[in-house]
């Protein structure tokens, strides 16, 4: 569970985030969208403590990100910041190894190796355990550092636009683990999104962001309504349902 | 710099060169006659023939500077930070190796001077026209260079230790000039072909506009691109070559002279930037040398001072083409 | 099991690469000025004392240097996120030489403990001058950072040239810049056995300076302590590049050479390649080294020229045998 309250930010003198209050429950895929400046990226950024919080207070699962020691909170959320432009060139299987650096400080214990394993295998990415990743392509190297974020073992996971530089078959293969991970293992998943589609098809809740402040927040039916996007996205689309999927007709 | 502030105005570049000519001006009198006592006669000969040097060191640098800008199309490379006051000075030392072992130590310095020239203007040639055709990302080209700048040094350092292994020092005063010891046997003949490099620059100076609006424009406008570059280069290796020859290598002169001359000139166009880059440069050298000599540091302390500010130049137009 | 097939460095090469850096080891007890035969060391009691006394601290003298200074490179490229820097490129080796130079005016009788004090915190400065700019730079444009640390450090140098040049220390000053293991005596070089140790501890912290070289955000996001990770870097690479500098002066390249030559083949996983890179800068130091030795017996060339002339060729050769595999 995340609960954010009162949380302001405020860079260069210009308000980046004004006053959010906002309660995530436990599980599920939660989609933060809005248009761009609208400081989904800074609030994620803030719940990760990537960036200090000045005011306000923000807990995940109950723990401070403000007190609670980086560690301790590296066993209770996991962050991917959309490319975090890792250029080293270490093995795949050493870099989603490194996503059990919060539990084991580095020296592997069997229990890590069997983990790691498991990630590889979950992420189809056995095959590729000893490429280099900077030999890998972009689709694939995207795989390798959400399984290391996945293999960090946390309830919460937060992704930062992670489609990005993705083709529509990765985009869509992202987006269903995403899905996996959430209803099999019961992980708490907020993803930053730009395709509005890709948060009607795969995400359980929408928060939509415009101007620092919560647009709007609820179930996914719920916020895909014309009215609603029009007034966070600022142009008129339309919303159909298509093969049984609600579907937003925003590109004409 | 003060007349760059002056000069930031909308001036006439016939106005912006005769204000620079005059501080040049300025300054020569003021080396020339600033604390001039005991024998007159004997003082004038010593500091005329320093700012003969002096001058010719700072033509020299100009020109190339300005065309070899020209040739890579950007204001932040210049022939040394490239390593080629490098690359002289390992020919040299690698020629005065050579003529030793071969037992000809005692060959007049101005015919070992024409053929290191010619060693070095080949090997930048073949070392130079390859990486400017590559059209290397900016970054990596001037890594190149300071490496290659590095490795010629060191090479050459090295070469002087296996020739005399006691007395490397030795050599290498007699080898390395610098601006406390010029050398004078070699005046006349880099005089001359500064003299001649800056004809030839001068005489090039549209088609050097040309150049400057970069290879396809250039080919488009008629410019046999490759041999007008390969001739451009051989040019800068022989102002090269004269002004190291004289005083020794000096990084960041060309830089210095080259961003002050920016502001002075106030036009891209050859014909005003090249006499500005000279005389920019004789302000720069006279006037800070006169200024060490008489004030701060002492005067065999000029070529350190210009590293250190034109290093600090280099950096801090590093930092703002990338925030361009 | 996958994971320890892929990424453990096999057994058999490394006990072949550390038999040919004894063997190397040993070659540098028997080169030298006066000659010096294995069987002499038993019969003769004065052969045995120079052994002591002189090739076996210069001996130990190289190894270390050049496996802390290859240490001191790769924990440099894992702090400024660029494999192209070293300390002698990252103005920490020139302001280190700053340091000595000042506390040679200000203090000129003091013991090489306290100058070598001096040294580090001056590197340290200079280095963090350095980071602070650097992380400035767009990581798009990697070689403007070994750039700006050449000029930097240029600039730095030019600095203690115009002191040493105002209070008549040239002399002094080429000391510190020209590597040299000749002046190497027993009593002479055992602060060097700290930058030995400054290793033992990179090696301590590998998994913790491998995940600061993925960059801030994945380094917080795995519960890394980053400022108190790149603070502990600073100082590992500050003291190791001081250290050497003050026992036996400034050994370009090597920081810059070994780390990339392994990184080629085994990756970047410090706690894998560590010891690998430590070896193989100890074993370029001690060859060029050897080389300098015997290139103009009986002279010697100081170790820091036969560096600066194979390593920046090697240096050359990385630049450009790095662009077909991108």
């Amino acid at each position: 569970m995340i609960d954010i309250s009162d949380v302001s930010l405020t860079l260069g003198g210009s308000v980046i985030l004004d006053q959010i209050s906002l309660t995530l429950p436990k599980g599920g895929v939660t989609a933060l969208v809005g248009p761009n400046g609208a400081g989904k990226s800074s609030l994620l950024s803030l719940i990760a403590r990537l960036r200090p919080l000045q005011t306000g207070r923000i807990t995940v699962d109950g723990h401070p990100i403000d007190t609670t020691p980086t560690r301790q909170l590296a066993k209770v959320m996991a962050i991917l910041r959309q490319d975090p432009g890792v250029a080293s060139r270490l093995r795949v299987a050493e870099l989603v190894g490194f996503g059990r650096f919060p539990h084991s400080g580095g020296r592997l214990t069997a229990e890590d190796r069997r983990i790691v394993a498991e990630t590889l295998e979950r992420f189809d990415l056995t095959g590729l355990a000893s490429r280099f990743i900077d030999t890998l392509s972009g689709g694939q190297r995207q795989r390798a550092l959400v399984a290391m974020t996945f293999c960090q073992g946390t309830g919460t996971v937060l992704l930062d636009e992670p489609l990005n530089n993705l083709d529509m078959f990765h985009a869509r293969e992202l987006m269903r683990m995403l899905r996996k991970i959430a209803d099999e293992h019961g992980k708490t998943v907020l993803v930053v999104l730009h395709d509005i589609n890709h948060a009607a098809a795969h995400a359980d809740r929408i928060v939509a962001m415009k101007d620092g402040r919560i647009a709007a927040a609820g179930d996914t039916a719920s916020i895909i309504r014309p009215d609603l996007l029009e007034m966070v996205f600022g142009f008129p689309m339309q919303v159909e349902t298509i093969a049984g999927r609600l579907t937003v007709l925003h590109h004409a | 710099m003060a007349e760059a502030a002056v000069l930031s105005g909308a001036a006439s570049p016939a106005r912006r060169l005769t204000l620079t000519a005059a501080v040049a001006l300025l300054a020569c009198a003021a080396y020339m006659t600033i604390g001039l006592r005991g024998d007159l006669a004997l003082g004038l000969e010593l500091r005329g023939l320093r700012l003969g040097a002096m001058i010719c060191v700072g033509v020299a640098v100009a020109v190339s500077t300005v065309v070899f800008q020209t040739l890579t199309a950007n204001r932040i490379v210049t022939p040394s930070i490239m390593g080629l006051d490098a690359l002289y000075i390992f020919c040299q030392t690698a020629l005065v190796f050579a003529l030793t072992g071969l037992g000809f130590a005692g060959i007049d310095p101005r015919l070992q001077f024409f053929g290191n020239f010619f060693v070095m203007t080949g090997l930048a040639l073949a070392l130079f026209l390859p990486l400017l055709g590559r059209r290397l990302d900016l970054g990596l080209l001037l890594l190149t260079g300071v490496v290659l700048g590095l490795l010629f040094r060191s090479l050459s350092v090295l070469l002087a230790r296996l020739f005399d292994p006691n007395d490397f020092a030795v050599l290498q005063g007699a080898v390395f000039a610098s601006f406390s010891r010029t050398r004078p046997d070699l005046l006349l003949i880099a005089w001359l072909i500064t003299a001649a490099g800056t004809v030839v620059a001068w005489r090039m100076r549209h088609v050097l506009d040309v150049v400057a609006l970069g290879e396809e424009a250039a080919v488009g406008l008629g410019v046999s691109w490759r041999s007008v570059v390969a001739g451009l280069l051989a040019l800068v290796a022989a102002l090269v070559a004269a002004a190291t020859a004289l005083v020794g290598p000096m990084a960041f002169l060309g830089l210095l002279v080259a961003s002050i001359t920016d502001r002075v000139a106030g036009t891209g166009r050859h014909a005003v930037l090249l006499p500005a880059a000279a005389l920019v440069a004789v302000v720069v050298l006279v006037g800070g040398q006169t200024v060490l000599q008489h004030g701060l540091g002492g005067e065999g302390t000029l070529a350190i001072v210009v590293e250190f500010i034109g290093g600090i130049i280099f950096l801090v137009m590093l930092f703002a083409g990338v925030r361009r | 099991m996958t994971m320890a097939t892929a990424v453990r460095l096999k057994f058999g090469p490394s006990a072949a690469a550390l038999g040919a850096l004894l063997a190397l080891a040993a070659v540098s007890l028997f080169v030298g000025v006066s000659e010096l035969s294995p069987g002499a060391l038993f019969s003769d009691p004065q052969a045995l004392g120079l052994m002591m006394a002189s090739r076996v601290p210069r001996t130990l003298a190289a190894l270390l240097a050049g496996g802390a200074l290859a240490i001191a490179g790769l924990v440099m490229q894992a702090l400024a996120r660029n494999r192209f820097v070293e300390p002698s490129t990252a103005g920490t080796t020139q302001s280190a030489a700053l340091g000595v130079l000042l506390v040679t005016v200000l203090w000129p009788e003091a013991p090489l403990g306290w100058k070598a004090a001096v040294a580090v915190v001056t590197a340290l400065a200079g280095t963090s001058v350095f980071l602070a700019l650097a992380h400035r730079l767009p990581p798009t444009q990697p070689f403007l950072v070994p750039l700006f640390g050449i000029v930097y450090g240029g600039v730095v140098g030019a600095v203690a040239t115009f002191a040493a040049w105002q209070l008549d220390l040239l002399q002094y000053l080429e000391t510190w810049t020209t590597g040299e293991f000749s002046g190497v005596l027993r009593g002479r070089y055992e602060l060097l056995w700290i930058a030995g140790a400054l290793v033992a501890l990179a090696w301590w912290t590998a998994d913790r300076l491998t995940i600061l070289s993925l960059g801030r955000d994945v380094g917080i996001g795995l519960g890394l302590n980053y400022a108190a990770v790149l603070r502990l870097g600073l100082v590992i690479v500050s003291a190791i590049a001081a250290l050497t500098v003050v026992v036996v002066g400034i050994i370009p390249f090597v920081g810059l050479v070994a780390p990339n030559l392994i990184s080629r083949f085994a990756g970047e996983n410090l706690r894998h390649t560590l010891p690998w890179v430590a070896g193989t800068g100890a074993a370029l130091v001690l060859s060029c080294d050897i080389i300098g030795r015997l290139i103009r017996f009986p002279y010697e060339i100081p170790v820091g020229i036969v560096l600066g002339v194979v390593g920046a060729a090697l240096f050359l050769g990385l630049l450009f045998a790095g662009r077909g595999d991108g």
